[in-house]
């Protein structure tokens, strides 16, 4: 049974793994490095649909079959649904499940909502449960609409922004599951260093991944040198130089074997993205697409997730509140036998 | 957390590239420019036509609006306004661009909630402000000719 050790960190004792995870995206992130890592890409960024909101919901459906069915098990197998978005009222995913039949548990973690959903599914699948889904989506187009400007509207992006990756990425975990094995979990604390703007979002996040990996290490006895990757969510170019300072003032030194997954999904300068890529959709389809099936090959055998979320809402912003961070981590492994 | 907010601000002040002034400035003034030389042009055309000055210059904003707006709804003016900048919003045709964007926008929240109420979500600061500051200088110029009257 999964139990806490140290301050945050959540160890999963038995076979808990992900038995398959799949990758949606679009036109942009087609057009990227990672485009032969995602399972579906569609040119059309609408999905046949007539709104932003369905086209994001109907992703998170995509995804979630997608990975189903590489696995072999069917919807009505599975015992809870963990599953968030960047939409007012988590709708991307509240009407990607309607209809679906399975117990929903609908999460908000802004950006870090991939490793939240997963976390939590392992630590269900390690006690009641057998069977769980973790979904995250984010699309370019209803998040920019819901927290900046409309699509046509003229406007320089300053070096610092990043760009919402419309993408969606779903993971199946089981108790009884294959490589990836999840071995453990840490839940973030919200963090807040005074960054108050919002073109600025991996500045704002880099303190709560700072906090997150730290106390992950300090509860594990383990060191960054233990792992192959070490993949934050969403830092972007900004947000990862500044971890690195933070953590070497934490007294752990990030290597190579750091990166970012907002680095990942774009070319930053050939697809002019600024500071990297951002939303739930980024880590959850360049964990889902790109990393989990190269611990599963075995390329890789010990690997951190720790996707990075701003919990700061346009009105917040307005209110002239500073943007408060949070970060989720997921440590994955391609043995089953214990690493801590 | 191992620095404090002063410390880790001048942290990412530094961590954040510089922003290309140059090459904005550059934009914008070639942009800002060619609009406003197009506005000339229009503005000449429509007095060698025949018109008055003032009937010149109202048929010269409304050109430019509209081309603004159709090129917003061809998507091309946010092409140019990235390269642009400062050269696209200055001009009545970033204006135009304020509004027509919002109203393409929010077409699927319906015609009375969506482009009704967020036509304006951008223009409107400026209209609200604009039009204050009309009253403002109105007022000031009234008093100013009541007392060296």
């Amino acid at each position: 049974m999964a139990h806490k050790i140290g301050k945050q960190t959540v160890i999963i004792d038995g076979a808990v793994g992900v038995l398959a995870s799949a990758a949606v995206g679009s036109k942009k992130e087609g057009e990227g490095p990672l485009s032969a890592d995602f399972d579906i890409i569609n040119e059309d960024s609408r999905f046949g649909e007539k709104t932003w909101e369905k086209a994001e919901s109907k992703m998170q459906r995509l995804a979630a079959n997608s990975a189903l069915e590489k696995c072999g098990r069917a919807l009505s197998e599975v015992d809870f649904v963990f599953a968030g978005d960047l939409l007012n009222q988590c709708i991307a995913s509240g009407y990607g499940a309607r209809g679906a039949g399975v117990p929903f548990i609908g999460l908000y973690g802004a950006c870090s909502t991939y490793a939240e959903a997963s976390a939590l599914g392992a630590v269900f699948a390690d006690g009641p449960a057998k069977l769980c889904l973790a979904v995250a989506s984010s699309h370019f187009c209803s998040a920019e609409r819901q927290y900046r400007f409309p699509l046509e509207y003229g406007g320089q992006r300053p070096p610092s922004a990043q760009w919402t990756a419309t993408a969606a990425g779903a993971a199946v975990i089981a108790k009884e599951g294959n490589a990836p094995f999840i071995k453990a979990v840490t839940f973030g604390t919200v963090e807040d260093l005074g960054i108050n703007d919002q073109n600025n979002m991996g500045a704002a996040m880099a303190p709560a991944a700072c906090a997150t990996l730290s106390q992950f290490f300090r509860d594990t006895y383990s060191s960054p040198e233990d792992y192959d990757l070490i993949l934050t969510g969403d830092l972007g170019f900004v947000g990862t130089s500044l971890l690195r300072d933070l953590m070497e003032k934490e007294g752990f030194v990030l290597g190579e074997n750091y990166n970012d997954c907002g680095l990942l999904i774009y070319d930053r300068c050939r697809q002019q993205m600024e500071a990297g890529a951002s939303g739930c959709g980024c880590s959850a389809a360049v964990a889902s697409g790109h990393v989990l099936p190269r611990i599963k090959s075995g390329e890789l055998k010990n690997v951190l997730l720790v996707s990075t979320g701003a919990l700061m809402s346009p009105t917040s912003i307005q209110q002239g509140e500073t943007i408060p961070g949070v970060a989720h981590l997921v440590c994955y492994s391609s043995q089953k036998g214990g690493i801590f | 957390m191992p620095v404090s907010p002063n410390e880790y601000k001048k942290m990412g002040d530094s961590a954040v590239p510089p922003t290309k002034e140059w090459r904005n400035l550059c934009g914008a003034f070639l942009i800002g420019g060619a609009i406003c030389a197009l506005g000339q042009l229009l503005l000449n055309i429509y007095k060698c036509a025949g018109l008055g000055t003032p009937a010149a210059s109202t048929l010269c904003s409304v050109s430019l609006i509209f081309l603004s707006a159709v090129l917003t709804a061809l998507g091309i003016y946010d092409n140019i306004a990235k390269f642009g900048g400062g050269g696209t919003l200055v001009p009545i045709t970033g204006f135009a661009n304020a509004v027509v964007s919002p109203a393409m926008e929010f077409k699927t929240e319906g015609w009375v909630l969506g482009v009704g109420v967020k036509m304006f979500t951008i223009a409107g600061p400026v209209i609200v402000y604009g039009l204050s500051a009309g009253v403002v200088y109105g007022i000031i110029y009234w008093l100013l000719n009541m007392v060296l009257k």
